[in-house]
């Protein structure tokens, strides 16, 4: 199933203006109303759909699944409360303090939380407020309520006019919304996109998971501490159940998912139908149904996910697409391939436009070429291997490996199958810890650093099996290895296009990368290692399971980037277009290095051709 | 020689406690070893039983025909069988069209659908709860639940130990229905199906096994397990439709202590979750009680997510 993924390459004016206009539409509708309980339900939507929002902002973009998200409401709600109750402090001040609190809150959790993944991070996440839940009964505080003000009502948030809270939480609402927006188009959301896409592959390409996850739980829970806060001072009165129960943490993922996952509009959505629908069931029937509201919110979640998985408005969108292709089919159909993510590529002839930085295409291809150029003039040792060893269990995978790669050199490594050649490129770029030995790149140690920082280090990598953020589109994927090399986004843009056309893939940039055929995978994930700026390129198979045109189209590609500077290490078994390729060959067998130097010398030598190549390479080679 | 004395009276009451958390754990564990989906609805199962086994015991006369002792145990297995059939009927409406060989194995996005659905499920059935039975707290009220036996003086005229008589009643029953449990799994066809469907659900697919059938006798399976729990759990402890939250966090703790996946470690996790609850009496304020199963169902995650008997250290 495909969830939706925020979509980051709209325009920037549009959804601003659009938020700002609905916002004072809603501003304008509560004006005209006098009834307190309907502005009580109007002040209490914009509350839940800013937790909801909170919850989107780390949930939806980081696919971790949150169902702790009361811990973060509730300290709001408390800080506020205790903050007036015991210390007199104006709420105003307390709501501050009660973002500080949720961002502490969100630090807290995250260090130790962020080592599980999957369920166990959604069960461990389930347990921080149900236990705040009895801590806070145990301190006496089964009931703290906001003392009246009558002087200086205002100074203390206390308004005879409801209107006044429904301005403020509309405020509140609007600000967390363009702290959404400005997610969804900066490297932020999407470095976290990617991390929930192929975590593996966006440490990789240079994004540090861990940091990305604490920043997006400290803001969430930031912005959760907020809400709470103002909840506290709308209802007056706030008790362990009502602000750390299970159904606060429920209600921001249902208002969410029922409104569409990752979506901006998503929570706003779901709080706007669902909770005027629980509440007016609620006033209506709850005498004798007391437990309603809590039937439709679950009945709503449990619809939601057989019938429209990323919420309603995703169906929203395919049910008015498909309207509209019915009737104006012509103009649309190639935006919506380019969105959705449809079956073909962009056509070579459509002429595909950068979403964000179109002026990019006017600058030269990258001044890499002339630095690199040098680079490679000067020579030397740039990768020098020692006494590499990893065992798993009894198996020795790779043992006592050294050998050196020359800067602007390829570097071919081939071997029989379960020689190790993988692993050796998983020791090289910090996936796995070596069991001994030493790596040292441009003359500093490797060993014990993160997959991230050996990217940034210089050392860019792809791998056998093609690991793209499938639901990103092209250029989106190879943006992402662009953010570790440069702080600004413009330029990160400018990069990955000058990546592209390095690869010549630049047509294909808004094309979703799980659309694209094996050969643009492959050039693709080689864009996104070059995005980055190696010095050293480590490909593993970037041939395998390609036709023989597209070998060769592959094989002009990547002599093109040596001779722009970058260094080459490639594995592998193509051996025609490897012995074109390389400058050196290194065997690998059992996890030993068996012969290293020219490919002529070592493609004749007896022993690689009983290990690897077999006897038909030496009836070949002997014509 | 108090100190002493409390704190075997502790070991005693846990060991009665736990055994019953165990019973639940089971069901939770059978649940997920097989299909591998996290139910957040447990606890409602586990209400539901309390419900049904309060009806059968009262308004279907087992507690008059069978007295307090067969009447108790007689209405909790009937819970069972009732959640049984509930859960087989729940488990194609809903459970299946998220989970099943399709999903099981997959990460990431696959486990998303499966605990929103039954979050949603857990929601609706507690509230629906509160609808059909009211917020007052209730029990099966029997001489048992507020009699006991008394072991010793055993020294001198100190240590005094009392022994429940309705939890000693839920610890025989629970030990039986473990050991059943046992037997099948690991002695019967059946249940040997059902393993090789929890081990690799494609390779048993191939094996020629129904799979997706598997997981609906897993699911009705531990829901009967849980309900049967549940029903002698109401024996004792005064409960409502919200309750099931009180103890999914248990059965939780106890199953990712014994490690997922693994059905006896489920027993052995919630038995250790009742000997943390019930001896932290001993140092915490009541309150604090469940805090405790907290702070160790964290410390478990944190520091060994495999658990006790866990084989796959992943933590994917």
């Amino acid at each position: 199933m495909t969830v939706p993924e925020a979509n980051l390459s709209a325009k920037a004016g549009r959804p601003l203006w659009l938020t700002l206009g609905l916002a004072a539409l809603y501003l304008g509708l509560a004006a005209v109303i006098g009834n307190p309980y309907i502005l009580l339900i109007m002040t209490l939507v914009p509350i839940w759909a800013t937790v909801g929002v909170s919850w989107n902002v780390f949930s939806g973009y980081s696919g971790l699944l949150s169902f702790g998200h009361a811990a973060f409401f509730g300290l709001g709600a408390y800080t506020v409360a205790v903050a007036f109750a015991n210390f007199g402090l104006s709420p105003w001040i307390g709501i501050v303090a009660a973002a500080g609190v949720g961002a502490l809150a969100g630090a807290l959790v995250g260090i130790p939380t962020f080592r599980l993944r999957g369920v166990y991070f959604s069960l461990a996440m389930l347990a921080y407020p149900l236990a705040l839940l009895y801590v806070f009964e145990w301190l006496g505080l089964q009931e703290v309520a906001l003392p009246l003000k009558r002087e200086g009502a205002a100074l203390y948030m206390q308004f005879a006019d409801q209107r006044v809270y429904v301005l403020i939480a509309t405020v509140m609402l609007v600000a967390a919304l363009l702290v959404n927006l400005w997610i969804a188009r900066s490297r932020f959301g999407l470095s976290l996109l990617a991390i929930k896409q192929n975590e593996l592959a966006a440490e990789a390409a240079g994004i540090n998971p861990f940091q990305w996850k604490l920043r997006a739980l400290v803001l969430s829970g930031a912005i959760a501490g907020v809400a709470g806060g103002l909840y506290a001072v709308v209802l007056v009165i706030v008790t362990p159940h009502s602000v750390f129960g299970m159904l606060v943490s429920a209600q921001a993922l249902i208002f969410t998912m029922f409104g569409g996952v990752g979506l901006v509009a998503g929570p706003v959505l779901g709080a706007l139908i669902l909770l005027p629908l629980g509440e007016l069931l609620n006033a209506t029937l709850g005498t004798r149904l007391p437990g309603i509201q809590g039937v439709i919110y679950g009945a709503a979640i449990i619809l939601i996910v057989l019938l429209t998985p990323g919420g309603i408005l995703p169906w929203i969108a395919r049910w008015s697409a498909k309207r509209k292709t019915s009737t104006a089919k012509h103009s649309d159909a190639v935006h919506q391939a380019q969105h959705s993510g449809a079956d073909d590529p962009v056509p070579p002839t459509s002429p595909t436009t950068s979403p964000t930085t179109p002026q990019a295409t006017l600058k030269p291809p990258v001044q890499r070429v002339s630095e690199r150029a040098g680079d490679k003039a000067a020579g030397g040792v740039i990768l020098k291997v020692q006494g590499l060893s990893k065992s798993f269990g009894g198996l020795q995978a790779v043992q006592d490996v050294s050998f050196e790669v020359q800067r602007g050199e390829i570097l071919g490594i081939i071997g029989p199958n379960g020689a190790g050649k993988t692993t050796l490129f998983n020791l090289l770029n910090g996936f796995i810890e070596p069991s001994s030995g030493s790596v040292s790149f441009q003359g500093a140690e490797l060993l014990g650093r993160k997959p991230f920082e050996i990217c940034r280090a210089g050392i860019g990598r792809t791998f056998q099996v093609v690991r793209p953020f499938a639901r990103l589109s092209v250029l989106e994927n190879v943006v992402i290895g662009a953010f570790s090399s440069v702080p600004n986004d413009a330029l990160a843009y400018d990069r990955a296009l000058g990546a592209l056309r390095q690869v010549g893939l630049e047509r294909s940039a808004g094309a979703m990368a799980g659309s694209l055929p094996a050969v643009h995978l492959r050039l693709m994930e080689v864009a996104r290692a070059l995005a980055s700026q190696p010095q050293l390129l480590l490909l593993d198979e970037v041939l395998a399971g390609l036709g023989g045109g597209e070998i060769e189209q592959v094989v002009q590609v990547l002599m093109g980037i040596r001779d722009a500077g970058t260094t080459i290490v490639i594995i592998e078994h193509t051996m025609h277009a490897m012995v074109r390729l390389a400058d050196r060959l290194l065997v690998l067998d059992h996890g030993k290095v068996l012969q290293v130097g020219e490919p002529a010398v070592v493609t004749s030598d007896p022993s690689v051709i009983e290990a690897y190549l077999g006897k038909k390479w030496m009836a070949h080679a002997a014509h | 020689m108090i100190l002493l004395e409390s704190v075997l009276q502790a070991l005693l009451t846990s060991l009665l406690v736990g055994g019953i958390y165990g019973l639940l754990c089971v069901g939770l564990g059978l649940i997920f070893s097989v299909m591998r989906v996290i139910n957040f609805a447990q606890g409602e199962f586990m209400m539901i039983g309390m419900y049904a086994s309060l009806l059968f015991f009262d308004m279907f006369g087992f507690g008059r025909v069978l007295g307090d002792w067969g009447g108790l145990a007689a209405s909790a297995l009937a819970a069972g069988a009732a959640l049984y059939l509930f859960a087989s009927l729940l488990h194609p409406a809903l459970l299946a069209r998220v989970t099943g060989s399709r999903v099981t194995g997959t990460e990431g996005d696959g486990h998303y659908p499966q605990l929103t659905l039954t979050l949603g499920l857990s929601l609706v059935l507690a509230n629906g709860g509160l609808v059909l039975f009211g917020s007052s707290p209730q029990t099966i009220r029997t001489a048992l639940s507020s009699s006991a036996w008394t072991i010793g003086p055993l020294v001198g005229d100190d240590g005094l130990l009392f022994v429940n008589k309705a939890r000693a009643l839920a610890f025989v029953v629970t030990a039986v229905v473990v050991a059943v449990v046992a037997l099948f799994i690991t002695r019967t066809r059946s249940g040997k199906i059902l393993r090789a469907a929890a081990d690799n659900a494609e390779a048993a697919t191939y094996m020629g096994i129904d799979v997706t059938r598997a997981h609906r006798f897993a699911f009705a399976l531990g829901a009967a397990v849980t309900g049967i729990a549940g029903g002698l759990i109401a024996s004792y402890y005064p409960f409502q439709p919200y309750v099931g939250v009180e103890f999914v966090v248990i059965m939780y703790a106890g199953v990712v202590l014994g490690g997922m996946g693994s059905i006896k470690g489920a027993f052995w996790g919630g038995l250790i979750i009742g000997l943390v609850q019930q001896m932290s009496t001993l140092v915490l304020p009541v309150q604090l009680q469940n805090s405790a199963i907290f702070v160790v169902f964290l410390l478990v995650m944190l520091l060994r997510p495999q658990g006790l008997f866990g084989k796959n250290i992943d933590r994917a």
